[in-house]
């Protein structure tokens, strides 16, 4: 469902994406792992088809990210880094809003807005306005924003991120049953995240993938904090003896 | 179209909910009574002198030219103020909260941004224009103006506040800064506004070329009573050009 191929993103000198490559099948959800600045974001913005790559190639649900982006947008649900909310919309009015732009039939346009409200836990602030909302909400409220069309791929940028432990596990638990129909590819930073919900961890530093596996097929001795600082460490290590 | 409107009325809705619809509207309306009370008083007081004159031979001082022509024209110097104000939130804002990142990323094309965006403008500045009709009304209630002036001046001016904004939202496509946005547009269209003035000194084609470019000198038509094709071109052209070019703006943001 994502096929990545040798993804490269440089601005001028400085290469914050240098050749990424890993693969997402239906039904699985991949944990996209790395530290800050390792070019996660940037290569999900390459994903979701807001930013074009400069050098290799990906195919989301079929589709090429740069010749066939139209179609691919027809297939994504997107929540990027910041929840992309307008303040001076009720949330009701906003998931409308989303569900006409992303192309749901207005026959089934309410009901899907009053499913994903009850599905991302934020029924009870449906006539608040975006802008009065707390961190946690304008999250939810992202999530639901990108599910709300019932895309077949969704990706999401570190969406849990300013939740409460309570809301966290609530909203791993719908991820994960998101993944069982949809592909599901997740960028962290927070490990135990990974362990929780995915199947399949994608590592990446400094622009590179230092590993991918599936999740069953880790070591069983080793925990995934030390597997993800052994290889980036590795890389570090490398780099400073060249 | 679906999506256009649904931008269009997504936009609607952030105009009518934040008092930015409101405060232009009014303070559109509230200039133009001044203005037009203005011109009416100064009207009067033409009125009563060309009375003593016309006893030796004149013409009378004609309303249409002495108040409607001038309200349309004071006019056009406001929309050269009040138009940046309304559209330079329209792109810059989008990028600045994150809100473009997934429009972008939307099955919905960049014409349809721009286009569904142009036309909530459209329909706030069509709604700020109709309130002055009242003033129209009152002429007619308490004094004889032609009719056709009227329908055609509010015809063009109606074009020309589209033009503005269409130029407008193609400076705001530039910049991820509202206020840059704004102040960029009004002072191209202040330049705009103005250009006709080297026109006398240049001599030639050159002053026909300045004369063309400037909105008062293709308003002339219109406030006369007359609908040219010469003026619907030309902020025809206007509109096409702000739109073509807030299109290649946020095409190439996408690129970068």
């Amino acid at each position: 469902m994502i096929e990545v191929n040798g993804l490269s993103k440089s601005y001028g000198d400085y290469q914050a994406v240098a050749g990424v490559s890993f693969s997402a099948q239906k039904g699985e959800v991949v944990g996209f792992l790395g530290p800050n600045g390792a070019g996660k974001t940037t290569t999900i913005r390459m994903l979701a088809t807001y930013l074009p790559p400069t050098a290799g190639a990906a195919t989301v649900a079929g589709y090429n990210i740069v010749t066939q982006a139209d179609e691919v947008r027809r297939r994504i649900g997107y929540l990027p880094e910041n929840p992309p909310l307008y303040g001076e919309m009720t949330v009701r009015e906003y998931l409308k809003f989303i569900a006409e732009i992303k192309g749901v039939p207005r026959t089934e346009m309410a009901k899907r807005v009053d499913s994903v409200m009850e599905r991302c836990f934020i029924a009870d602030v449906s006539h608040k306005l975006c802008h009065h909302l707390s961190r946690g909400y304008r999250q939810r409220v992202g999530l639901a924003q990108a599910i709300i069309h019932e895309p077949e791929v969704i990706i999401l940028d570190e969406p849990t991120s300013g939740l409460d432990p309570n809301q966290i596990i609530k909203i791993r638990q719908l991820i994960k049953s998101l993944g069982e129909t949809h592909t599901v590819l997740l960028s962290t930073h927070i490990l135990p995240e990974v362990s929780a919900v995915c199947s399949k961890v994608v590592i990446v530093n400094r622009g590179r993938v230092v590993m991918e596996s599936e999740l069953s097929k880790l070591s069983r001795d080793k925990s995934l904090e030390q597997i993800f600082l052994e290889s980036v460490s590795q890389e570090d290590a490398v780099d400073a003896a060249a | 179209m679906r999506n256009i409107w649904a931008i269009c009325k997504r936009e609607l809705l952030s105009f009518f909910v934040s008092p930015i619809a409101y405060f232009v509207i009014t303070g559109f309306t509230l200039l133009i009574g001044f203005f037009f009370f203005n011109y009416l008083s100064y009207f009067a007081r033409v009125q009563d002198m060309s009375a003593m004159i016309a006893l030796r031979g004149g013409d009378a001082p004609n309303l249409n030219q002495f108040v409607i022509e001038g309200v349309f024209q004071t006019m056009v110097v406001i929309l050269v103020f009040l138009v940046p104000l309304l559209t330079m939130r329209t792109i810059a804002e989008e990028k600045r909260r994150g809100t473009f990142e997934l429009l972008i990323t939307s099955p919905v094309s960049v014409r349809e941004i721009v286009l569904g965006k142009f036309l909530s403008i459209a329909i706030v500045l069509f709604v700020m224009l109709a309130t002055t009709l009242l003033f129209p009304v009152l002429l007619i209630q308490y004094g004889n103006p032609e009719i056709p002036p009227i329908v055609s001046g509010f015809f063009g001016v109606l074009l020309c506040a589209l033009g503005f904004a269409s130029i407008g939202m193609a400076v705001s496509s530039f910049t991820e800064n509202q206020v840059v946005a704004g102040v960029a547009s009004m002072v191209t269209l202040l330049l705009l506004y103005v250009i006709q003035a080297p026109a006398e000194s240049v001599g030639g084609t050159a002053t026909e070329f300045f004369r063309y470019l400037s909105p008062l000198e293709q308003l002339q038509d219109p406030l006369r009573g007359v609908i040219a094709l010469k003026s619907i071109a030309y902020f025809g052209s206007m509109i096409v050009l702000g739109l073509f070019l807030s299109q290649r703006a946020l095409e190439a943001y996408r690129w970068r």
